[in-house]
């Protein structure tokens, strides 16, 4: 599943990330594979999506985050 | 004299580097720009322990080495320079405790750059309320650094910073990690090529266009022993360097940094669960609009009233103490009045420059950035779009360099394009003088209509930067990619100190940038109004004897008629009526077309250069305000500042495209005299449109 995809509240860890669509801005500030990733809150119509990746705490858009993988993590 | 010591702030945006900055060198500080580039340059002088003297630069925050700005260009132009003067002797790394592994990728790469490097992390303060403790002895040695754990807030930690500083020849140029090891063979290769230059400096120049020495970029790709990859492999790359990077600031952070998670309290998520929310959190921010212009309206007034009248009585009373004569009068009708024009204004430039570094201080206006991305899109913008939207109601150029962080190119050229129509501050006093003049007085839901007229202008404003920025966006053919990331800080109480120096120090700007241009624009003006060519204007008094000779003037009203007819015939009076035909049709004579062409230069020159027109010949102690309200229409009858005549001026500033330094700085920001042109005759040709309907309807 991709990052689009998490539900608000919902966990996950970051898998892979897409390289030709994410730029390298995103991944210096923490969106890279192995870190842990949270859906804090979402605007209208889920976009954009306010995140806590690796804790720190951004705000990307839907079509960003269709190119980033992910597994939730049960709790 | 002993040598300053060269030191430079980096850091992320949202670390409180400024706070360190402002901590550091108080009010002795300068904001200018960077030679050729309108990037803003902060630098002050702090006086370190035993007489020692820093020199310090604030540079502008950026999230890694890896520049994506203008903004961001110039940290790495000056620390891959060695011969600028700026160059730092030391670097001092601002970094936030609660996001320090972020914080730290800057700082490894800094390292790299074997420039003597103190670690400062701030905002300690807020450790016991995080549940985060550190190892700071163990994070130094790891590090290769000297860590200063300080609290801007609480000012703590500064007095140990300054001795760091002033010890900087202690400190290590070890880098701390090796960040070569992504990829060994093609680093060797790189290492042969230039012995002489430092590995990653050469890194950095090959994957960012960067000036430096004589090693740029070009002659890397001339070395024929020597090949460079494509770009996919060198972004690849970059991304293995990050990766590296993370790695070991984890590894780091694992043993130096403990947070327990039961003793933090979280304040962001309870105040995100209102501010942002899909319906609170529009309700809340269009409250949070709303407040501030009812509060610039009410809490300026009684100070401007005052900056008003003082000006009229001092212009007054410049004249019974000076000798008369030609000089005196340029004082007291030229160049006085002209400076009341541009001191009224201070009380609401102040007003809103602190409302505006209150939002941005306190973290909210990343909050409204996402609530307003959606919407704003729809519209061609982004939602950081709404920054340089809000801004420019200050002025339009701090509002276009803002946009700088806009990542699509189309999203920020519409941006740029639509800004000046939101209601700057220099709009303010001709609507308020306008106002003041043809709205009635009263109140409804305890809002006043003088009020609501002001916020209906300001809606008008940034419904017309949505509306042609929706038209833009249909017209406009540029694919560029879009992509959007924004950073949501923690929300922070602003600091006093800080948003009084931003107050402080854009009307300081502002009243110095426009003082100039008005200034010298009341003096020609004056001259213009003062003197006039022929017979008509040289013979005056015998015309106007002559013509008044059947009537039984009084001294006074002789002396009034004289002015006129002086003025009138001055080269002011005769270029207003060449143009009147042209501005009849809204409402105006020919003082007020007078008026609108000096406001090409910059709007604010209107009230000036009426309150010049005014007071020329006039020997009463008036008020602008007064002056104008007396004058009356010379060919209707009846007040000329009525209420047709009145909302068409409003409407005309509304959208006119009348500011001088905002067209240049979008030749500068967009590299084309093409769109500055086309916003001055687009936008004055639809205010020319607008005003017209409106006065003809009204009349």
């Amino acid at each position: 599943m991709t990052l689009a995809d998490l539900k608000r509240g919902q966990q996950g860890v970051i898998t892979d990330v897409s390289s030709i669509h994410i730029p390298l801005k995103l991944l210096e500030m923490g969106c890279l594979p192995g870190n842990s990733v949270e859906l804090v809150q979402v605007a209208p119509f889920a976009d954009p999506m306010y995140l806590n990746i690796n804790g720190s705490h951004l705000a990307i858009r839907k079509e960003t985050a269709i190119h980033i993988l992910i597994e939730t993590v049960d709790e | 004299m002993s040598k300053q010591i060269n030191v430079a702030l980096i850091g992320n945006p949202n670390t409180g580097k400024t706070s360190v900055f402002n901590a550091l060198t108080g009010l002795n500080q300068k904001v200018g720009n960077y030679p050729g580039i309108t990037v803003e340059k902060k630098e002050g002088v702090c006086k370190l322990p035993r007489g020692v003297k820093a020199h310090i630069i604030d540079l502008p925050g950026t999230y890694s080495l890896n520049a994506s700005s203008l903004d961001e260009n110039v940290v790495i132009e000056l620390l891959l320079n060695k011969n600028d003067k700026d160059f730092p002797d030391v670097a001092v790394v601002v970094s936030d405790v609660e996001n320090l592994k972020r914080n730290l990728l800057l700082f490894t790469q800094i390292k790299d750059l074997e420039i003597p490097t103190i670690l400062v992390i701030n905002m300690s303060d807020r450790m016991d309320y995080k549940g985060i403790s550190l190892d700071i002895d163990y994070l130094e040695q790891q590090l290769e650094t000297k860590i200063a754990l300080i609290s801007t807030r609480k000012n703590k930690g500064i007095a140990n910073l300054k001795e760091l500083i002033t010890n900087f020849k202690e400190l290590s140029v070890k880098p701390c990690m090796n960040a070569s090891s992504i990829d060994k063979t093609y680093f060797n290769n790189l290492r042969k090529a230039f012995p002489n230059q430092l590995l990653y400096k050469l890194w950095l120049v090959i994957t960012q266009d960067v000036n430096f020495g004589k090693t740029d970029r070009k002659t890397i790709d001339a070395v024929s022993d020597f090949k460079t990859k494509s770009k996919a492999d060198l972004k690849r790359l970059q991304q293995k360097e990050t990766i590296k990077r993370y790695q070991f600031i984890n590894e780091t952070l694992k043993k130096g940094q403990t947070i327990d998670l039961k003793a933090a309290k979280d304040l962001r998520i309870k105040l995100d669960r209102i501010l942002t929310h899909k319906v609170w959190g529009y309700l809340i921010f269009a409250i949070i609009l709303l407040t501030i212009f009812q509060a610039i309206y009410d809490w300026s007034s009684v100070p401007m009233d005052f900056i008003d009248s003082t000006f009229a009585s001092f212009s007054e009373w410049t004249k019974t103490v000076l000798p008369e004569g030609a000089f005196t009068n340029l004082i007291a009708e030229g160049i006085i009045p002209g400076l009341g024009g541009i001191v009224i204004f201070i009380p609401q430039i102040a007003f809103l420059f602190l409302f505006i570094s209150i939002l941005e201080e306190s973290g909210y206006m990343s909050r409204v950035v996402f609530l307003m991305d959606r919407i704003m899109r729809r519209f061609g913008l982004s939602g950081k779009s709404v920054v340089p939207l809000i801004s420019g109601t200050a002025c339009a150029i701090p509002a276009i360099m803002a946009t700088r962080n806009i990542e699509s190119w189309k999203e920020r050229l519409i941006t740029i394009l639509v800004t000046p129509f939101t209601t700057c501050s220099a709009r303010l006093p001709v609507y308020l003088i306008i106002i003041a003049l043809v709205i009635p007085e009263g109140r409804i839901f305890g809002l006043s209509y003088q009020a609501l007229t002001l916020m209906l202008l300001y809606l008008i404003g940034f419904g017309a930067a949505v509306g042609s920025a929706w038209i833009l966006h249909k017209v406009l053919k540029i694919r560029s990619k879009t992509f959007f990331v924004v950073e949501m800080p923690n929300y922070k109480l602003p600091l006093l100190k800080n948003v009084g120096l931003t107050v402080l120090e854009k009307t300081k700007a502002f009243v110095f940038g426009a003082g100039k241009i008005i200034l010298a624009i009341s003096i020609v003006l004056w001259f213009l109004a003062s003197y006039g060519p022929g017979d008509n204007f040289n013979n005056a008094e015998s015309i106007v004897t002559e013509q008044y000779a059947t009537k039984d003037l009084s001294k006074e009203e002789f002396q009034q008629k004289l002015a006129s007819h002086k003025l009138e015939h001055s080269f002011i009076g005769i270029a207003g009526h060449a143009i009147e035909p042209v501005i009849r049709p809204l409402g105006y004579d020919w003082k007020i077309g007078i008026a609108i062409v000096s406001s090409f230069a910059a709007r604010e020159v209107f009230v000036g250069t009426l309150a010049t027109i005014y007071s020329v010949g006039s020997d009463e102690e008036e008020t602008i305000k007064n002056r104008m309200a007396g004058e009356v229409n010379p060919i209707l009858g009846g007040p000329l500042f009525n209420f047709a005549s009145g909302i068409s001026l409003l409407l005309f500033y509304a959208f006119a495209m009348q500011c001088m330094s905002t067209l240049a700085i979008v030749k500068r920001e967009t590299n084309s005299w093409k769109w500055p042109m086309y916003q001055l005759f687009i936008m004055s040709s639809f205010a020319y449109i607008v005003a017209l309907i409106a006065f003809q309807t009204l009349k």
